[in-house]
């Protein structure tokens, strides 16, 4: 990936994680430290890779991104927002009851949602369908998903995972957001659902680890797996969770908890340093 | 009512009927055999797709294949389909108001000799109370060939609910059928008797023994319990004064409970319940466990003569 390319990636994951924290710190509620974890790779997907367009988000032809960690929705609404499906004020209205906003995707809803989530372990399952429905239709539309390494404790994940294989769905290529921590602590601890990467090797995927903040890494990621076929692809993806905030970065405790008007002003701040650090470069 | 066909084989045979539909998609969970999508399978194998045993995960590939515009049939037993995966089909499918049809079959005690653990007697109250979807439990072969065949032209999520057990085929060729339109069978002015899915020609034998008695029974079938018809409930309350409702389900939040929200809301009459009094079910012969558990015109005569008395 060439330099200025790169440059520009960042700086709009830098504005989604501004908004992301916006949309959190407004509503006074939400999930923070996924979404901020994620950001790299919503951006190289909405702004690099994916076919999708803000003036008509419904098009049968679209690629399809299904949030399977529904809770990571402010990370999902700040790129669809941020990509020009939705003005980026709208952030501020997050979880609250005048808005569209939904505490978690809904697809009726929110321009650009392909799939209302929430539930862990649905959104993988609906990819799979999504992507045999492209087969069958014989469109060249590929489809994703970010799950969760938490998320993965759920066993329908494993019946989804099976499932992509046997029916040779080369057109799916699931993330797993792989942070390390869940609300209740480390996964390791709570439920260890290691080794990631040979669970799914096992089930039969193509497995690819990265480093998730690296979008060169990202994009050669997603290049394997477009170039795959006849399995699925996984990218493990090693991130940080509450990446670019420092007070959030490997804290377990903003999974699910919003900054105070103080802490979002000083994560904002953080992020235009790094946003003006970008520019001066 | 000589000829009987268990409405899942007749939901079967209406799938291989429309299964030209490029658009329709069915699924299974290792049952196709039972659940008869079998049948959809011998014409259209590359449109039928098996899960395995995995429910859950069914439930949701389905709503993503009807995200991109399929219409898509699930199927598994009514005990998976809207207990195992109640959340799948909640959340998954019903919260989006996707195109999916969940074809439930062997629901109610009827399934026989599997037992309680296999006999979905609450799938009803779960499905009816997820907002937006439709539920529909047929009463016999025609009934069920029209109705599936609706439910695949309407866009929304629907419960169809089919029975194991071969029943009588109560309606002829030419009866029309209207999802959320009940049917009156026989006209009568003494008492109401609303049911579903076998419980249909329960009522009708019912209804012929309290002929005997003197007693004018009206026999209505509520095809479809939600968006229930009203209409029709409302008017058999006003113009008879008593109802009886007969379903192979729990007495607590299907068709019974259906009924009672209508008249508490619109015209309040006595009412009797015939269904499963809050028990599971058991191993047994269907017919054993349709004595046992009281589903039989009997107890609906029974209850008639109760509900007359309350009058």
């Amino acid at each position: 990936m060439d330099e200025m390319t790169k440059k520009q990636l960042k700086k709009t994951a830098t504005m989604i994680r501004k908004g992301i924290i916006t949309a959190v710190a407004s509503a006074g509620s939400g999930h923070p430290g996924g979404s901020l974890s994620l950001a790299d790779i919503l951006t190289y997907l909405y702004f690099k890779e994916m076919n999708v367009d803000p003036q008509n988000p419904k098009d049968p032809d679209r690629d399809r991104f299904v949030l399977s960690k529904g809770h990571c929705s402010p990370g999902l609404y700040s790129t669809l927002a941020h990509r020009g499906f939705f003005p980026v004020e709208d952030l501020k209205g997050f979880r609250q009851a005048d808005s569209y906003l939904e505490g978690h995707p809904n697809m009726e809803m929110v321009p650009g949602v392909d799939m209302s989530t929430g539930s862990l372990g649905q959104g993988i399952s609906a990819a799979v369908g999504m992507a045999l429905a492209g087969k069958l239709d014989k469109k060249n539309y590929r489809v994703y998903a970010a799950l969760g390494d938490g998320e993965l404790e759920e066993g329908q994940v494993w019946e989804a995972a099976m499932a992509a294989v046997h029916y040779k769905l080369d057109n799916l290529t699931a993330f797993v957001d792989y942070n390390g921590l869940q609300i209740d602590g480390n996964i390791s601890d709570v439920m260890n659902p290691e080794p990631i990467a040979d669970k799914f090797a096992a089930f039969g995927w193509n497995v690819i680890s990265i480093n998730a903040h690296d979008f060169d890494e990202i994009e050669k990621a997603v290049e394997a797996a477009k170039a795959c076929k006849d399995k699925p692809t996984v990218i493990v993806a090693h991130s940080v969770k509450g990446k670019g905030v420092s007070y959030m970065e490997n804290q377990a405790q903003w999974h699910g908890s919003a900054p105070k008007k103080e802490q979002a002003e000083q994560a904002l701040k953080e992020l235009d340093e790094y946003l003006s650090g970008l520019e001066n470069n | 009512m000589s000829e009987k066909i268990a409405t899942r084989v007749a939901y079967g045979q209406a799938l291989a009927e429309i299964g030209h539909d490029e658009n329709i998609v069915v699924l299974d969970a290792d049952l196709s055999g039972s659940t008869k999508t079998s049948e959809f399978k011998k014409k259209y194998p590359e449109r039928h797709f098996n899960i395995g045993i995995a429910e859950a995960n069914m439930m949701a590939i389905a709503a993503g294949l009807a995200s991109c515009g399929k219409t898509v049939f699930a199927s598994t037993f009514a005990m998976f389909a809207a207990g195992r995966a109640f959340d799948q089909v909640r959340n998954s499918i019903g919260y989006p108001h996707l195109n999916v049809k969940i074809g439930a079959t062997h629901a109610g005690i009827t399934v026989g000799e599997d037992g309680a653990s296999h006999q979905a007697i609450e799938d009803i109250a779960l499905m009816r109370s997820i907002p937006g979807m439709t539920v529909v439990s047929p009463a016999d072969a025609v009934s069920t060939n029209a109705l599936v065949k609706q439910a695949a032209k309407m866009v929304g999520p629907v419960y169809l609910r089919f029975g194991r057990m071969d029943v009588p085929v109560i309606y002829s060729a030419d009866t029309k059928f209207e999802l959320g339109k009940g049917i009156t069978i026989k006209d009568g002015k003494d008492v109401a008797i609303v049911a579903n899915g076998f419980m249909v020609s329960q009522a009708i034998q019912a209804a012929e023994m309290l002929a005997k008695e003197g007693i004018s029974a009206r026999v209505i079938d509520i095809h479809t319990i939600k968006p229930i018809d009203a209409e029709i409930i409302i008017k058999a309350a006003k113009e008879t004064g008593a109802i009886v409702t007969c379903e192979e389900h729990n007495v607590i939040g299907g068709l019974g409970s259906a009924v009672a929200e209508v008249l508490v809301k619109n015209f309040p009459v006595p009412v009797e319940m015939v269904g499963i009094e809050d028990v599971f079910g058991k191993s047994g012969k269907p017919a054993d466990l349709i004595e046992k558990y009281g589903l039989t015109p009997d107890n609906i005569v029974e209850k008639a003569r109760k509900v007359l008395n309350r009058k």
